[in-house]
């Protein structure tokens, strides 16, 4: 009986500041094409497991494989070109430069001049930013940026793609716009995505996994989860729906 | 100011540059070309220190190791040769290799941007000491004599291409220096079209966001640094050139604060802007050190404090948003008058630029 490894898997991530235990053990596991998502109260340490998961921060402990090859600790930039792209949670985007060179530089690393401007088209379109290719991206709103951003991540092609908070700043439409992107990616790719918004989790969630304190507190189907008492009671105190 | 526009600013500036270099024996006497040629030999090391911190990011407070290990790297060939062709090619390729190597100890270290200043500024303060030293006669490289704190005089300097018996004339000399300085210019702006160039844009803008799309920034910095070691040892060559000597005294702390100076000036984030900082502020101190009723340190530091207090992009960026704001200005009115189009943001244009 072979069973077909998960696209990612994490055994005890542990994520130590200090004293302060960030990640504490974490056994994650992703399938291909899957599409996940993350909540949990500030602070519950999902932050951090993006950044472990894309070399930005060493784990302390614990290993994280991405088919089956290890990548805990491996720098950002080799992370990045095994296929897992990532929109982080503050803003990181190159600007002082255009919108159109922002998403080249993400299209042209591993395509060809032509190929590479076909992306960029494609993408100003998906993000809706056509208009604005010539902008500079420091001068554009919060929400734009987040699309510039997104923007980037789409045009590198990544198997896995990651999304820290990809509504926040952004309008209803423009919310709403995202879980549609999100839907489009995932016929293709894998996502993980962590959000606040449970309007917005509902839009898009299949199965949700629930961090708390460092620590996955349960992971199920999104009605399941939205149901438990226990979510409720750590999220008591912040806004369930937007 | 949209792509274009640039692109036909930069080719303008180039021919006038083309055509200054060229008739400037026509009007300057043997001294101020002289002069000149050592000013285009200066402004090398500028452009260097312009390229890597305007476009790297990489604020290197040594960038006269670079240049004097270039000029010793020179002399010594030279002398050992007899002929300047591939004393040239040591005075790029020796500094080059050394900022390949203190490169990747930087960057590869993980070494944060401060200490990088820190670490630069004592490895120049070091060769300072070590060919400060070189006073007697174990010191020798092959027949030439490093000298000590007396440097290295009477160093030949450059002749035609593989012929040692056809010595370059200053006017020869002038040509050589401003048109090296051009072409190191028009090979900047190229690089910072590739790809490389690009993306060695991003990492400035943002290493990390750089790093997640796949880019190695450590890789990219390291070459950044050591063309910049490279054109810098070229400066050093140049320079030698211009006076027959070197000595260790290139080493100095002044001058490395110098270019930092001529490159605030001048504008940094451009090419042009270090190029212009470094004539204008040498010809001023040269001025002013022939009236000798001013001291000129102190010139130029108030010149300084007024421009990074009115002036803080330095003069090329000021005179660059001047333009494209009046460039902008016409264009809309144009727009209003001739089509009555509904109003679009131009490429590049800061948002309230009016
Ligand atoms: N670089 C750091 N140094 C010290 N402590 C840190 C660091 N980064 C995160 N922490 C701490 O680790 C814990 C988890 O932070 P993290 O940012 O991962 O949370 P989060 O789930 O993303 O929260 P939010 O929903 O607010 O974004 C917090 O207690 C935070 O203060
Ligand atoms: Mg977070």
């Amino acid at each position: 009986m072979t069973k077909i490894p998960p696209l990612l898997e994490t055994r005890n991530l542990t994520m130590r500041f200090g004293g302060v235990l960030a990640n504490d053990g974490v056994n994650f596991s992703l399938g291909e094409m899957e599409l996940r998502c993350l909540i949990g109260p500030n602070g519950a340490g999902k932050s951090t497991f993006f950044k472990m998961l894309t070399g930005q921060l060493t784990p302390s402990e614990g290993t994280i494989r991405f088919r089956d090859h290890p990548i805990d600790g491996h720098p950002s930039h080799e992370i990045a070109r095994l296929g897992i792209g990532i929109k982080t949670q503050i803003p990181n985007v190159f600007n002082g430069l255009s919108v159109r060179e922002n998403i080249w530089l993400a299209a042209q690393r591993k395509t060809t001049r032509n190929a590479a401007r076909q992306i960029v088209d494609e993408v100003l379109e998906r993000i809706m930013l056509k208009d604005l290719a010539g902008a500079i991206v420091g001068q554009l709103s919060h929400g734009q940026r987040q699309w510039v951003e997104i923007g980037t991540v789409l045009a590198a092609e990544p198997e896995l793609i990651l999304l820290d908070e990809p509504a926040a700043g952004m309008t209803d439409e423009e919310t709403e716009r995202t879980a549609e992107i999100i839907h489009e990616i995932n016929k293709t790719r894998a996502l993980i995505v962590v959000e606040h918004d449970m309007e917005f989790i509902k839009m898009i969630a299949k199965t949700v996994t629930v961090f708390h304190q460092g620590r996955i507190m349960l992971e199920d189907n999104v009605e399941a989860v939205l149901a438990d008492s226990r979510v409720r009671d750590v999220y008591l105190g912040k806004k369930v729906a937007a | 100011m949209s792509d274009t526009v640039k692109l036909s600013a930069q080719i303008a500036a180039v021919l006038v540059a083309c055509i200054v270099v060229a008739v400037m024996p026509l009007y300057a006497d043997l001294f101020q070309l002289m002069q000149f040629t050592l000013f285009a030999s200066m402004a090398v090391l500028a452009l260097s220190l312009g390229f890597i911190w305007g476009f790297g990011g990489i604020l290197c407070f040594g960038q006269t190791a670079f240049f004097g290990l270039g000029a010793y790297a020179y002399a010594v060939a030279a002398i050992n040769y007899g002929d300047s062709t591939p004393a040239i090619l040591c005075a790029v390729i020796v500094p080059a290799l050394f900022a390949l190597a203190l490169g990747y100890f930087v960057f590869y270290g993980r070494i944060s941007d401060v200490y990088l200043g820190v670490i630069t500024l004592t490895v120049t303060l070091i060769l300072f000491n070590v060919f400060n030293s070189t006073a007697g006669d174990e010191y020798t490289i092959g027949t030439a004599r490093l000298g000590g704190f007396n440097g290295m005089p009477a160093v030949p300097t450059f002749n035609m291409p593989f012929d040692p018996t056809a010595i370059l004339y200053p006017e020869d000399s002038w040509y050589v220096t401003g048109g090296a300085l051009i072409a190191i210019y028009v090979g900047l702006r190229l690089l910072l079209r590739s790809r490389f160039g690009r993306v060695a844009i991003a990492v400035r803008e943002n290493e990390t966001r750089a790093a997640l799309l796949g880019y190695d920034p450590r890789v990219v910095k390291l070459w950044v640094f050591v063309l910049g070691g490279a054109i810098a040892g070229m400066g050093g060559a140049l320079y030698v050139n211009w006076g027959a000597f070197v000595g260790p005294t290139i080493f100095a702390l002044s001058l490395s604060a110098e270019i930092i100076i001529w490159i605030c000036i001048g504008g940094l984030g451009t090419l042009i802007g270090p190029i212009v900082g470094c004539f204008l502020i040498q010809y001023l101190v040269s001025q002013i050190g022939s009236q000798q009723s001013f001291n000129s340190n102190l010139v130029l530091g108030a010149i300084l404090i007024v421009f990074v207090l009115l002036l803080p992009q330095g003069l090329v960026p000021t005179l660059r948003n001047l333009v494209a704001a009046g460039w902008y200005r016409v264009s809309e009115r144009r727009r209003e008058t001739g089509h009555g189009q509904s109003r679009q943001m131009t490429a590049g244009q800061p948002v309230g630029a009016e």
